[in-house]
């Protein structure tokens, strides 16, 4: 268990709704919910969920920090906003899901070879980089988060779509050197690094 | 007189890039509809949505809270317009994150403070390319330069999901928003009003870590334009237009089906029913080639 695990379940003591409010990203406006069930059958991916989202408010409810805290469930959220937009209790359950994620993700609980963990962080990375995406290089990592021997499986694969979004210039080999930027990337580093200090630090309930 | 607006293209806009098509073909479009766009000068990545994880809360705020404060320090008296749902829905969402919240804000703002930016809110909500059409052109505007209508030609009106959700458009619902249908009619085509999936979801960036689970969403999205007899899919999106268009062979290899049909924006739409040719209509940057667009382009 993390040192930060560790430190979170001793300092809510059970109260894992408290914890979910003060820590998830507009975890509080889990507090509306009734358990009507619309944001579980309009989530696109919901046969997926192990817990789809009504559930997990229940289960959060009830104090269960484990199921909770080890499902992959709230992956599978492709950011729709179907459940946000038919939620008639105003829960703001895109935003609470991706929360959860990223709570997960903090307390270095999220289950190994997660593959959306692994690409919205290739995907952060790629952006701080240069301040813009390099879709180029996202899709190079993308094929080798699993390794060389699979990324070059993975390659192979979709060369053929490589080379037909060349021909139609939606991609470009010029993107491997230099390639599209902000004037300032390593202000623009500093600047989402103090963010994260900022936000590590509330979490950690050290004021700033 | 032009209509001005400050302009956040977005990553996948820059040329070389997967939604290039797009912004050849916006510009194509706004020519002709008089819409000046002013760029925003060093505008970064939005984060999209599936930077959350990496991003975390106060950093995917502050970086798009960047780009507002650059668009009104840059241009301060005009919209601040995305053709980019993703870009759309960030911006926006941090708009009223950050008016809501005074601690985000400060946050935000000690962030900022590392590259001598100030933000001090907005004075208007950030807006999408399609609300510039419909509230300031409007269907009749949309009509007017209208040189070759796109008679006969059947259109599935795409909308997807980050346009559409959880902001939209004024006037429109979540559930059965017209204003695709309406721009294919104001052209000349015919728009398949009657289309099911038209809100439907297409995996965003699972599509890239969940593949198969993605794809089972997009062959219902396509397979509904067929059961409607399209000619095409028309989209405002640019994640929506390339998971729809280029897995096309994926899916039919693993369900048996045979699906073949091009995925366009409705700038191309546009652009072609405007007098365009298919170059600037961006038709060459499908890769599924629209054959009825490109024959009436070349007529």
């Amino acid at each position: 268990m993390s040192d930060l695990n560790q430190k979170m379940v001793e300092k809510y003591k059970g109260n894992f709704l408290q914890e979910v409010i003060d820590n998830v990203e507009e975890g509080e406006t889990m507090k509306m919910c009734m358990q009507c069930g619309v944001c579980s059958g309009s989530c696109p991916l919901g046969p997926h969920w192990e817990y789809p989202p009504q559930h997990i408010f229940m289960l959060i409810r009830a104090g269960k920090r484990d199921e909770v805290m080890n499902t992959d469930s709230y992956w599978n959220c492709t950011s729709c906003y179907n459940c946000i937009a038919r939620c008639p209790r105003g829960v703001q359950i895109t935003h609470v899901m991706h929360g959860l994620a990223r709570y997960q993700k903090t307390l270095g609980l999220t289950p190994k070879n997660q593959p959306t963990e692994k690409f919205s962080q290739l995907f952060w990375d790629n952006l701080v980089k240069k301040g813009r995406v390099n879709e180029l290089k996202l899709g190079l990592s993308l094929y080798f988060m699993n390794g060389f021997g699979e990324g070059v499986k993975t390659a192979m694969k979709n060369q053929k779509l490589g080379m037909a979004m060349m021909k139609a210039k939606r991609m470009s080999p010029a993107e491997m050197f230099g390639g599209h930027g902000i004037k300032d990337p390593a202000g623009f580093q500093k600047m989402v690094n103090k963010a994260h200090e900022l936000e590590a630090a509330r979490i950690a309930g050290e004021e700033s | 007189m032009a209509h001005e607006y400050s302009f956040y293209p977005g990553c996948s806009s820059q040329k070389g890039a997967s939604g290039s098509n797009q912004m050849v073909s916006n510009d194509t479009m706004c020519n002709k509809l008089d819409i000046k766009l002013n760029e925003i000068d060093d505008w970064n990545c939005c984060g999209a949505s599936v930077g959350y994880s990496g991003g975390g809360e106060l950093a995917r705020l502050a970086i798009s809270a960047r780009n507002i404060a650059i668009s009104e320090k840059q241009h301060p008296e005009q919209d601040l317009i995305a053709t980019c749902p993703a870009c759309w829905l960030a911006t926006r969402e941090t708009q009223e994150r950050l008016h809501d919240d005074p601690q985000m804000m400060s946050d935000a703002n000690k962030a900022l403070a590392e590259i001598g930016i100030e933000f001090q809110g907005s004075k208007k909500p950030a807006r999408h390319m399609t609300e510039v059409l419909v509230e300031d052109i409007g269907f009749d505007g949309i009509a007017k330069p209208v040189t070759k209508p796109l008679e006969g030609l059947k259109i599935a009106g795409y909308v997807g999901c980050q346009s559409n959700r959880p902001f939209g458009i004024a006037g429109e619902s979540f559930e059965n928003p017209m204003y695709l249908d309406k721009m294919s009619e104001a052209v000349g085509a015919e728009a398949l009003t009657g289309y099911e999936k038209k809100v439907s979801c297409c995996g965003g960036a699972l599509m890239f870590s969940e593949q198969e689970k993605s794809q089972a969403l997009v062959k219902e999205i396509i397979e509904s334009a067929y059961d409607h007899g399209a000619d095409m899919i028309m989209t405002p999106c640019a994640m929506c237009q390339m998971n729809v268009e280029a897995y096309q062979s994926d899916i039919n290899a693993k369900y048996g089906t045979k699906f073949d049909i091009p995925v366009v924006f409705y700038s191309q739409v546009l652009s072609v029913a405007y007098g365009s040719t298919a170059s600037e209509a961006a038709l060459d940057g499908q890769l599924i080639a629209p054959k009825k667009l490109i024959e009436i382009a070349n007529k």
